[in-house]
């Protein structure tokens, strides 16, 4: 019983590692490139505009999509790794 | 064939469609109707929940919001789907894992409490209903154009095949259904979209061909476009915004409320297991991207389009746009769309400096009021509603009046497919949270699904009516529904999985607040209750907090609801075991087959 609490709670803060990370990529690509980093980012021309302006209309979309496929791999690994799953 | 009898041929096939996938796949049980029984595949019930959350807002609105606002409506296309990142983290695997039907389910057992139950049915009924209202409108006005019946019609055309198979149906229905309507809706906005990306820049793939070379001139799409507008006036299309507070916090808000609105949450229910869950969230973002990546490029190359056609010398190589900007269009020369589109008054000429030329400019700019006055320019002489966009693409890009019955029925989908996935969310919420658990729990499950079916209908005809007679802002009203969901539900529904201390004052606290402060600051900019003229407060940048505009607000509600829920809750009494228990069993995958049993 011991075992298995610690299991789950190992199990739990893994998964809470994970979406810390994740949320930050999400943070970053979406408030950081697109809107507050943009003038930063103004230098770098991506067709005919900059940077910023790409991840606002089509980058931060594309990494959005990668995250969840990212953490619903990762997932299924950590529910296997701790004998979690279904 | 005239085009109308194609486009009736078109929506008319369409709804044949959806309506034999309604009776083949229609209900036989309770957990048929709500969750249809457990048993959908995650790809199909991504692509079902991509139609369920693509409404006549993204469909038809979008594009033509992001043609008039450039770089500073982003947050429409970021808002809406960054928000199923969070879902697939901080929700859906969790929620499928607890196994009841509804969100309220979760809210009432998770904090032990009917008073919890009954707010969050309060909060799920008002954004739902709010939301149903603007997609009755959107569909009466795509039905009354393309159809060519008046607006009243035209919605209660929509009402009635909404009620046909929403109600008959069920959850089970609908999927199906709606995997159909993703199908048609997406074919329809991409054709168009495909065409036009290769007439201007030559690569058929739109989100790349917005950021290539405008073959006709040989500059970049974006560049060109900034020139052309620059020229007469207006911001530079991908000009940076001023006030990014504002702009981070209406992110936040379509962000939190695609989390927390219960029609989509309602979607991860649906699928056989946990892990399905989190894939089926990524799916529907891949699904919704389609649209989302394209709706860009559909938004600057109609802009480009539409100034084009105007100011034809400004369509290839311009050495001097001065020049250009000389020579606008006469009007007896008008393209033909123009014309059509004028029939029905979402496109208006008035001919104010009497050259019988068109011209469009920006003339709230102050700046550039000289320029104009020596150009002879009397103020801009074309108004075209920004909603038309979409639906007149493939006119303007003159492609044949198969593409236009396409769109018809497109439209069409996007809005039925959402109205109906609001009005389930409404129905399971009434006759299950409200009837089934907190007033005659030995309902029998015939008697269950009839007040669910019954509950529909009224929210229809509630819908209906007030499409009608609509408020006059649809825009708000969608935002509130947004606000609402992301202020009140989704801080609960997070906090009730990741903190187990969160008890049910906390929570019943946590939701009222943030409820009440978003209502509050909407209601002064906006009207009490939205009666036109009762605002206390002018609705302008100057008069907002902080320059927070109200429809941003559903941000500061969520902190708000999470700072009380977390204060309110430390110094009230822990949650009793068992519900500590409860949140543990809910964060790991393990027997979630087992739980679905009611």
């Amino acid at each position: 019983m011991a075992d298995d609490k610690s299991n789950a709670a190992a199990y739990w803060s893994a998964n809470v590692r994970l979406i810390t990370g994740c949320l930050i990529v999400w943070a970053l690509v979406s408030y950081g490139c697109a809107i507050l980093l943009r003038p930063l980012l103004a230098g770098i021309p991506v067709g005919g505009t900059d940077l910023g302006f790409w991840f606002a209309q089509q980058g931060s979309i594309l990494t959005f999509i990668g995250i969840i496929f990212f953490y619903s791999w990762k997932m299924n690994r950590l529910d296997k790794k701790f004998g979690l799953g279904e | 064939m005239s085009q109308f009898a194609i486009n009736l041929l078109f929506v008319g096939a369409s709804f044949a469609l959806y309506i034999g996938i309604a009776i083949w796949a229609r209900a036989g049980s309770t957990k048929d109707f709500y969750v249809a029984g457990g048993g959908v595949h995650p790809i199909t019930n991504g692509m079902a929940t991509a139609a369920d959350w693509m409404s006549a807002a993204s469909f038809i609105s979008m594009a033509g919001l992001l043609a008039s606002g450039g770089y500073a409506n982003s947050t429409f296309l970021m808002g809406w789907t960054g928000g199923y990142v969070i879902l697939a983290m901080l929700l859906a695997p969790y929620l499928r894992k607890f196994g009841k039907f509804t969100v309220p389910d979760f809210i009432g057992d998770r904090f032990y409490s009917n008073t919890a139950r009954l707010v969050a049915v309060i909060c799920l009924i008002v954004a739902s209903i709010t939301y149903v209202i603007g997609q009755m409108t959107g569909a009466g006005v795509a039905f009354s154009r393309f159809l060519e019946v008046s607006n009243t019609w035209g919605i209660w055309i929509a009402a009635f095949i909404v009620f046909l198979y929403a109600v008959f149906g069920g959850m089970k229905g609908i999927t199906y259904t709606q995997v159909a309507q993703y199908v048609v809706l997406i074919i329809a906005y991409t054709i168009p979209a495909v065409f036009i990306a290769l007439e201007l820049t030559g690569n058929p793939i739109p989100g790349l061909g917005m950021f290539s070379t405008h073959t006709a001139s040989g500059v970049p799409l974006l560049e060109k476009l900034d020139d052309v507008v620059n020229a007469l006036g207006f911001r530079d299309y991908t000009a940076d915004v001023d006030n990014k507070l504002n702009m981070v916090l209406f992110t936040m808000s379509l962000m939190v409320g695609t989390a927390g609105l219960p029609h989509v949450i309602i979607r991860f229910f649906t699928v056989p297991k946990v892990a399905d869950a989190r894939w089926s969230a990524g799916w529907a973002l891949v699904f919704i991207a389609l649209l989302y990546l394209t709706a860009p490029a559909v938004g600057s190359m109609a802009r480009l389009n539409l100034m084009t056609t105007v100011y034809p010398d400004m369509a290839g190589q311009v050495e001097n746009y001065e020049e250009a900007a000389n020579n606008p269009i006469r009007y007896e020369e008008r393209p033909e769309w123009v014309r059509t589109w004028e029939e029905t008054g979402l496109i208006q000429y008035e001919d104010k400096n009497n050259d019988g030329r068109i011209q469009v400019y920006n003339d709230g700019n102050e700046a550039f009021a000289d320029t104009a006055e020596q150009r002879g320019w009397n103020g801009s002489e074309l108004n075209v509603n920004n909603d038309i966009l979409v639906l007149a693409n493939p006119e303007i890009a003159n492609l044949p009046s198969w593409v236009i019955g396409l769109i018809a029925a497109g439209g069409i989908a996007a809005a039925l497919s959402t109205a109906a996935g609001l009005l389930l969310a409404i129905s399971s919420a009434v006759s299950h949270d409200l009837i089934k658990t907190m007033i005659n729990p030995r309902i029998t499950e015939k008697g269950e699904m009839l007040a669910a079916r019954i509950s529909m209908a009224g929210a229809i005809l509630l819908a209906t009516y007030l499409g009608l007679n609509p408020p006059g802002f649809a825009a708000q009203t969608v935002a509130l529904a947004f606000g609402i969901a992301g202020a009140s539900l989704f801080p609960v529904l997070m906090m009730g999985i990741f903190s187990k201390r969160m008890n049910n004052v906390g929570a019943v606290a946590g939701m009222l607040s943030g409820l009440v402060a978003t209502l509050l600051y909407i209601f002064t900019y906006l009207g009490w209750f939205f009666i036109p003229g009762t605002n206390t407060l002018a609705n302008t940048p100057d008069n907002w907090i902080l320059g927070i505009s109200p429809l941003s607000f559903g941000a500061v509600g969520a902190m708000i609801n999470f700072a009380v829920a977390f204060s309110v809750s430390r110094v009230t009494k822990e949650p009793p075991q068992e519900i500590q228990d409860l949140v543990e069993s809910v964060r790991y995958p393990k027997g979630a087959g087992m739980a679905v049993d009611h």
